[in-house]
């Protein structure tokens, strides 16, 4: 059926759809309107859970950790403070290797305070030991949450969805919502590989000493290596039965492309469009969308980028005293190739603000005209864009 | 009053408490008294060493070991999940230390209990962070030391009252406990597993190490703190209906500080100063017991 949803509504559909058995949840903006459909749907009956309306994120993810060891299936959505409030927790999840399941507003973070989109809230948790997926449209929301259950119920591994604030979170797009039976056929009841039982008493998350500490953790790096190609196996079977596939990466116009412009999220959509004008006017520009976070799909990466000459990353976060975090990642990904290309970083959009067609071709432009080599004065690693003139002064 | 318990242990020796241990000897009689159908929640306190480390466990129950402050709402999942299963016969239970129910873990309990979450939360409380080494709680009294209230700097505040700000929330059922009064300890765990809705035992759980004390001297302190009126048995129904349930011989508060290493820096005067604090809380509970009597 398809129907005009926001793209927290297509959320709340997935949630919906994929029969979640426990949902627990904290309002913050911009996430809420996540947990007020499906807390609509629990009072209709549309789903049959328990929400459990509780007092902190903090709580809310508790909660859920509580919830999943029993063997059920979980949800919850957060935002920037929120997201950050949980962060202890988000490292016990993995650690417990409880496939719950998270939708993330990218928010900026305070202060001061900002309810607008920045990535840096979710890309500062990446050593939390959580899948992330990033979304470009409300269609892509949809898909990637059932996706993510499928993903985090066959590697026991916690999976977060990641969704821009506002410019897809509270943005209407047509969206096709399954049926219930195409979705059962592609997401199986939840058949948990851990779940606690009066009948064969045991213990979770117990004390683990030195001798088994690092067995335990290299077995999450284990499922994380696996997820890359559960990912591939899923998204194909998505493809199959509902005839849309993501990739954890997207090439456009790559093939032959001089430049390449990197991206994540609802700038991504911006981006198709300013590669085509360019394409157009005879630029040979290319771009790449990252969806798939952690893991990082390195291998692909290469692949599209390793004969390219020029990447220019727009990252809408910033690690301070570094670069822009998809840069890094770039970078690294890139650096054990004999011939690599240059990375170019540039800052755009943090705390919300606009990254237009003429952002993006500015970008473009800086990468192509001004920068040829690695930049040697670090700062040139990741350019501001757009920025008015600040004092560094206290 | 006869200690009606099965003969099953649910506990196993191998447990790595220190002697005398006043939360192994709470645990043990808990367990007895709620049997198999239980799912143990423990957020980081001296039991999550206790239980033993991976692969061992020293509990026949299932448990999670999980976050210091998270023991109310990990028990609130635990619950919906069971819920949602169908199972509404198993009792989940909290067991948390005085760090993880006075500070904390204080948030997450008052949340869940606020919505009346159908769980039982115990409290095994041996007054500060004894597994860290002896830090202070607010659950430490006045007039004690620990590792962060060292000589001249003994704790000058009163201990939180735990029961009383839970009875604030109008739970179904609030209660003290002692391990020196088992039989009292049981019959309370029973009739809290028999409630539905938020229920919250306080036991009295003494600590031989971090109240510089001998071991065998466990039991017999944990008695004097109830006969001298520091730490009263009582149980309170739905926020309002109070019930002592034991009328002490009335100890003066000295012979329960002599016997302890973390109050001989106290003066008389202090120790005036204690009993009459003590005093004055044992007639505030006895007017309440008056006036809004089960």
């Amino acid at each position: 059926m398809r129907k005009v949803l926001e793209g927290s509504h297509a959320v709340a559909e997935a949630v919906r759809l994929a029969g979640v058995h426990v949902v627990s949840a904290y309002p913050i903006t911009p996430q809420t309107h996540i947990v007020e459909r499906i807390a609509d749907f629990c009072a209709e009956g549309a789903m049959n859970a328990r929400f459990l309306r509780v007092e902190s994120e903090h709580s809310a993810l508790a909660a859920l950790i509580g919830a999943s060891s029993m063997g059920v299936r979980t949800f919850t959505a957060t935002s920037s403070q929120g997201l950050a409030l949980m962060h202890e927790l988000l490292h016990w999840t993995s650690g417990a290797r409880l496939p719950i399941v998270m939708a993330d507003v990218n928010r900026a973070l305070a202060p001061g305070w900002n309810i607008w989109c920045d990535q840096t809230d979710s890309l500062s948790q990446r050593d939390t030991g959580w899948i992330q997926l990033y979304c470009e449209t409300g269609q892509e929301t949809l898909d990637t949450t059932l996706l993510a259950f499928r993903l985090a119920e066959s590697v026991n591994l916690p999976v977060m969805v990641v969704l821009d604030a506002f410019f897809l979170s509270h943005t209407y797009e047509p969206v096709d919502i399954p049926d219930q039976e195409a979705v059962d056929a592609f997401l199986p009841p939840f058949r948990p590989r851990i779940a606690l039982s009066t009948a064969a008493p045991c213990a979770l998350s117990q004390m683990a000493p030195q001798n088994v500490y690092m067995e335990m953790r290299y077995s999450i790096q284990q499922a994380m290596e696996e997820a890359l190609g559960r990912f591939e196996e899923f998204d194909a079977q998505f493809d199959e039965l509902f005839g849309r596939r993501y990739g954890a990466v997207e090439a456009v116009c790559c093939e032959d492309a001089d430049i390449v412009l990197a991206t994540s999220g609802t700038i991504t959509g911006t981006a198709r469009q300013v590669v085509e004008e360019l394409r157009a006017e005879g630029q040979k520009v290319g771009l790449l969308k990252i969806k798939l976070f952690r893991p990082f799909p390195a291998a692909l990466v290469r692949e599209v980028l390793g004969p390219v000459r020029k990447v220019a990353v727009i990252d809408r976060n910033f690690s301070f005293g570094a670069t822009g975090i998809f840069a890094q990642e770039l970078r690294a990904a890139l650096y054990s190739l004999p011939r690599r290309p240059v990375v170019l970083g540039f800052i755009a959009g943090l705390g919300g603000r606009d990254v237009t067609e003429n952002v993006v071709r500015e970008i473009y432009c800086r990468a192509r005209d001004n920068l040829d080599s690695p930049p040697t004065d670090p700062r040139g690693e990741a350019v501001w864009v757009g920025l008015s003139e600040v004092s560094d002064g206290a | 009053m006869e200690l009606d318990v099965v003969d099953r242990e649910y506990m196993y020796s191998g447990h790595v408490a220190c002697p005398g241990c006043g939360a192994a000897i709470a645990m043990r009689f808990v367990l007895k008294a709620l049997e198999e159908k239980t799912v143990m929640v423990i957020p980081a306190c001296c039991w999550s060493i206790i239980a033993g480390s991976y692969p061992q466990c020293a509990l026949q129950i299932p448990a999670i070991h999980t976050a210091f402050e998270t023991g109310g709402a990990v028990a609130s999942g635990v619950r919906a999940a069971l819920d949602v299963k169908g199972d509404t016969e198993t009792t989940v239970i909290t067991w948390a230390g005085d760090g993880g129910t006075f500070d904390i873990g204080f948030q997450a309990l008052s949340g869940a209990v606020e919505r009346n979450e159908d769980f039982l939360y115990v409290c095994y409380d041996n007054e500060a962070y004894m597994n860290t080494g002896v830090q202070r709680s607010s659950s430490t009294p006045y007039g004690a030391w620990t590792t962060t209230t060292p000589s001249r700097e003994w704790k000058k505040m009163r201990k939180k009252n735990i029961v009383e700000a839970l009875v604030a929330h109008r739970i179904p059922y609030a209660a003290t406990a002692s391990i020196a009064y088992p039989e009292d300890l049981v019959a309370k765990v029973k009739k809290a597993r028999a409630i539905k809705g938020s229920r919250f035992i306080h036991i009295f759980a003494s600590c031989p190490t971090g109240w510089r004390m001998p071991s065998e001297m466990s039991i017999k302190i944990a008695r004097m703190a109830v006969q001298t009126n520091i730490f009263p048995l009582y149980e309170v129904e739905g926020g309002v209906r109070y019930t002592i349930n034991l009328n002490p011989r009335g100890y003066l508060v000295k012979e329960y500080f002599h016997l302890q290493g973390r109050f001989k820096h106290l003066t008389e005067s202090d120790l005036d100063t204690i009993q009459q604090m003590v005093n004055e809380d044992w007639e505030l509970l006895q007017r309440r017991a008056m006036a809004m009597s089960a």
